[in-house]
C-alpha cells in the first residue's frame, strides 16, 4: 500500500532523510518512531506529495508520488503535526470543504460528515466555529478531516501531541479502530504509543532507519536491560562506587538527584542494593524500576549497530 | 473546474465572514462617493460624468487588491493549512484560480455598489452611458491585474504585512510609471517603454469610451503572467 525506495531529502545542505526504504502492507498500522528532527515529518510530507524528494521514489496505492502525485493524493488522508485548521469555519463547513475537494459528491459528503463526526465524537460541536474549540477537539477535527473522503491510506503526524491524557487514550483507541478500515502510518516520539497502537514500528534516527520490526520484537530490545532509579541520602560518589561492586549491576549513573542502576533483564539486584545502602549507613528513600526511554533505545540500537 | 469552484466558494465565504472586506468596501464607497459628488458640484452640475469617481477609484482599487489578497496564500502558509490544500488531489493552478476568482467576486460586488453613481446621473440627467460602461470594464481589468499581482506576492511569504506592503509598492510603482512617462524631460523612446508597462496609461482609453485591444491584451498578460508565477511559486515550494 505504501512503498518507499531509497528516499533522500536535503534541505539545502542539511540532510533530513538519508536513503530510506520500507514497505507497508494493506491494513497495517505502522509507527514511525524517532526523536524530534529525526526526519519523520519530512518522510510523511514526501509521502503525501506535499514535498518532492531529492532522490528516490514513493508509491501510495501503486501511484508514484513523484510522477503521478495528483492521482496518488486521492488515496491519502493526512493530518499534519500542527493540525492546521481554518479557524473561521464551522466544523461542518471545514469537513465539507475537504470532502468536496477530494472528490466526494455533495450528497455523499453530507452523509460522510455525519459519519465522521460520530466516529470522532464531535456531534455536539459540528456547527461550532473551529476557532472556539479546545486543542483536543481541534485534534479530532483534524482526524475527521483526514478520514472524511474514506482514503485507503492514513498518514498521521504525531496524532497525540498536545492533548490531555484522557484524550490521548481516546485518540489511540480511535486510531486502532480506524486501522480496521485504513492502512495507517503514524509518527510519534513517544515509545508507549507504538506499543499501544501499532503492529509494526520503524525507528528512524538522523534520517536513517535504525530498526524495523514487529512490536513484540521491539519489546525484546527494550527489555534487554532493566533500569532502577534510586533516591539515596548520602555521598553519591561513594554510593556509586559501592553499588558497582554488586553482582548483576552493569552500570550506575547519576541523573539529577537520582541514581540510575542498569542491570540485565534476568537479574534482580534490588535486595542486594538496599542491603548495601543500609549497611553503609546511608538512607534509601525510594527505589523503583523505570522503563527504558526512547533515548536509551536509540543509544542501545545505534551502539549495537556500530559494534 | 469543480475544484476551482469549491476553493473559490470557500474563499468567498471566508471574505464575507471577516470584517476586512466590509471595511474596505465601506472606505472605497465613502471616498469615491465623496469625490463623485464634489466633482459634480465643482462643475456646477453642467456635465453628467463619473469622472470624480474614476479619479480616485483607480488607485483605491489597487489598494483594495493589495489588501484583499494579502491573506490569500500568506495566511495559509502561516497556519499550515496549505499543507492540506496541497496534499489534496487538486492542481496548484486550481488553488490559485480559485483564490483569484473569490477576490474578483468581492471586487465585483464592491464595484456593483458604485453603479449607484451612474444611476443617479441617469435619474437626474442624461449621461452618455458608453464611456461609463467602458470605464467599468477598465476598472475590472485593472482590479484583476492588481489581484493577480497581489496573489503572486502573497504566495512568496507567510507574513500578511509583508505581502500587503510589497504588493502595494509594486502596484503603485506600476501605476505611477505612467506619470513618470508623461514627464517632458523623458526621452521619447524610454517614455514609450515606461508607458507601455504602466497600469495607468492603459486605463485612460477606457475612461473616454475607447476599447483598445492593446489595453485588454496588456491587462490579460499581466494577469496571466502573475497567476502563472504564483502557480510556479507554489510548485517550487514543493522542491525546497
Amino acid at each position: 500500500m505504501i512503498k518507499v525506495r531509497n528516499l533522500t531529502k536535503y534541505y539545502g545542505e542539511r540532510l533530513a532523510v538519508d536513503n530510506i526504504s520500507f514497505n507497508i502492507g494493506k491494513g497495517e498500522i505502522v509507527g514511525l518512531l524517532g526523536p524530534n528532527a529525526a526526519g519523520k515529518s519530512t518522510t510523511m510530507r514526501i509521502l503525501t506529495g506535499f514535498m518532492m524528494p531529492t532522490k528516490g521514489d514513493t508509491w501510495i496505492a501503486d501511484c508514484n508520488m513523484v510522477t503521478n502525485s495528483l492521482e496518488g493524493r486521492k488515496h491519502i488522508g493526512y493530518m499534519p503535526e500542527s493540525v492546521p485548521l481554518y479557524t473561521d469555519m464551522t466544523v461542518r463547513d471545514y469537513l465539507d470543504f475537504f470532502a468536496r475537494l477530494r472528490g466526494v459528491e455533495r450528497v455523499r459528503a453530507q452523509k460522510r460528515i455525519n459519519d465522521v463526526v460520530t466516529i470522532c465524537h464531535l456531534e455536539e460541536y459540528v456547527d461550532t466555529i473551529i476557532g472556539k474549540l479546545s486543542r483536543g477537539f481541534r485534534q479530532r477535527v483534524g482526524l475527521a478531516q483526514a478520514i472524511v473522503h474514506e482514503p485507503e491510506v492514513l498518514i498521521l503526524d504525531e496524532p497525540t501531541v498536545g492533548i490531555d491524557p484522557i484524550q490521548i487514550s481516546q485518540t489511540r483507541a480511535l486510531i486502532k479502530e480506524l486501522g480496521k478500515l485504513h492502512t495507517i502510518l503514524l509518527s510519534t516520539h513517544i515509545l508507549p504509543e507504538v506499543n499501544l497502537t501499532c503492529n509494526r514500528v520503524i525507528i528512524i534516527h538522523n534520517g536513517k532507519i535504525i530498526a524495523e520490526d514487529r512490536i513484540e520484537n521491539l519489546s525484546a530490545i527494550v527489555k534487554g536491560a532493566k533500569r532502577l532509579r534510586l533516591e539515596v541520602k548520602g555521598p553519591h560518589d561513594q554510593i556509586i562506587k559501592r553499588l558497582q561492586r554488586i553482582d548483576g549491576v552493569k552500570r550506575v549513573a547519576k541523573e539529577g538527584n537520582y541514581l540510575v542502576v542498569e542491570c540485565p533483564i534476568n537479574i534482580d539486584p534490588r535486595g542486594q542494593i538496599t542491603e548495601t545502602i543500609i549497611k553503609s549507613g546511608w538512607t534509601l528513600l525510594s527505589i523503583e524500576a523505570v522503563d527504558m526511554s526512547l533515548e536509551d533505545i536509540f543509544l542501545h540500537l545505534t551502539t549495537k549497530e556500530e559494534t | 473546474m469543480r475544484n476551482i469552484s469549491t476553493i473559490a466558494g470557500k474563499e468567498f465565504k471566508a471574505y464575507l465572514n471577516s470584517p476586512m472586506a466590509y471595511i474596505i468596501i465601506c472606505i472605497f464607497l465613502l471616498v469615491t462617493g465623496t469625490f463623485f459628488s464634489i466633482y459634480l458640484k465643482n462643475i456646477d452640475y453642467t456635465d453628467t460624468t463619473i469622472r470624480g469617481f474614476l479619479q480616485y477609484a483607480n488607485p483605491l482599487l489597487l489598494l483594495f487588491a493589495a489588501i484583499i489578497t494579502m491573506r490569500s496564500l500568506a495566511e495559509e502558509k502561516k497556519m499550515g493549512t496549505w499543507e492540506l490544500l496541497l496534499t489534496s488531489p487538486v492542481r496548484d493552478v486550481d488553488v490559485i484560480l480559485g483564490k483569484f476568482l473569490a477576490a474578483m467576486g468581492i471586487m465585483i460586488i464592491m464595484l456593483a455598489f458604485t453603479l449607484y453613481y451612474p444611476l443617479l446621473l441617469q435619474i437626474f440627467g442624461d449621461p452618455d452611458m458608453g464611456p461609463i460602461w467602458t470605464s467599468y470594464l477598465g476598472l475590472l481589468l485593472l482590479g484583476g491585474a492588481g489581484i493577480a499581482i497581489g496573489l503572486f506576492v502573497s504566495s512568496l511569504t507567510n507574513n500578511q504585512i509583508i505581502s500587503v506592503v510589497v504588493s502595494g509598492i509594486i502596484l503603485f510603482a506600476l501605476w505611477y510609471l505612467g506619470n513618470i512617462a508623461n514627464n517632458n524631460y523623458m526621452p521619447t523612446g524610454l517614455a514609450k517603454v515606461l508607458s507601455y508597462f504602466s497600469l495607468q496609461s492603459h486605463s485612460t482609453n477606457f475612461t473616454i469610451g475607447i476599447i483598445d485591444t492593446r489595453d485588454i491584451i496588456y491587462y490579460f498578460s499581466i494577469m496571466a503572467l502573475f497567476l502563472y508565477s504564483a502557480v510556479r511559486s507554489l510548485e517550487s515550494g514543493r522542491w525546497n
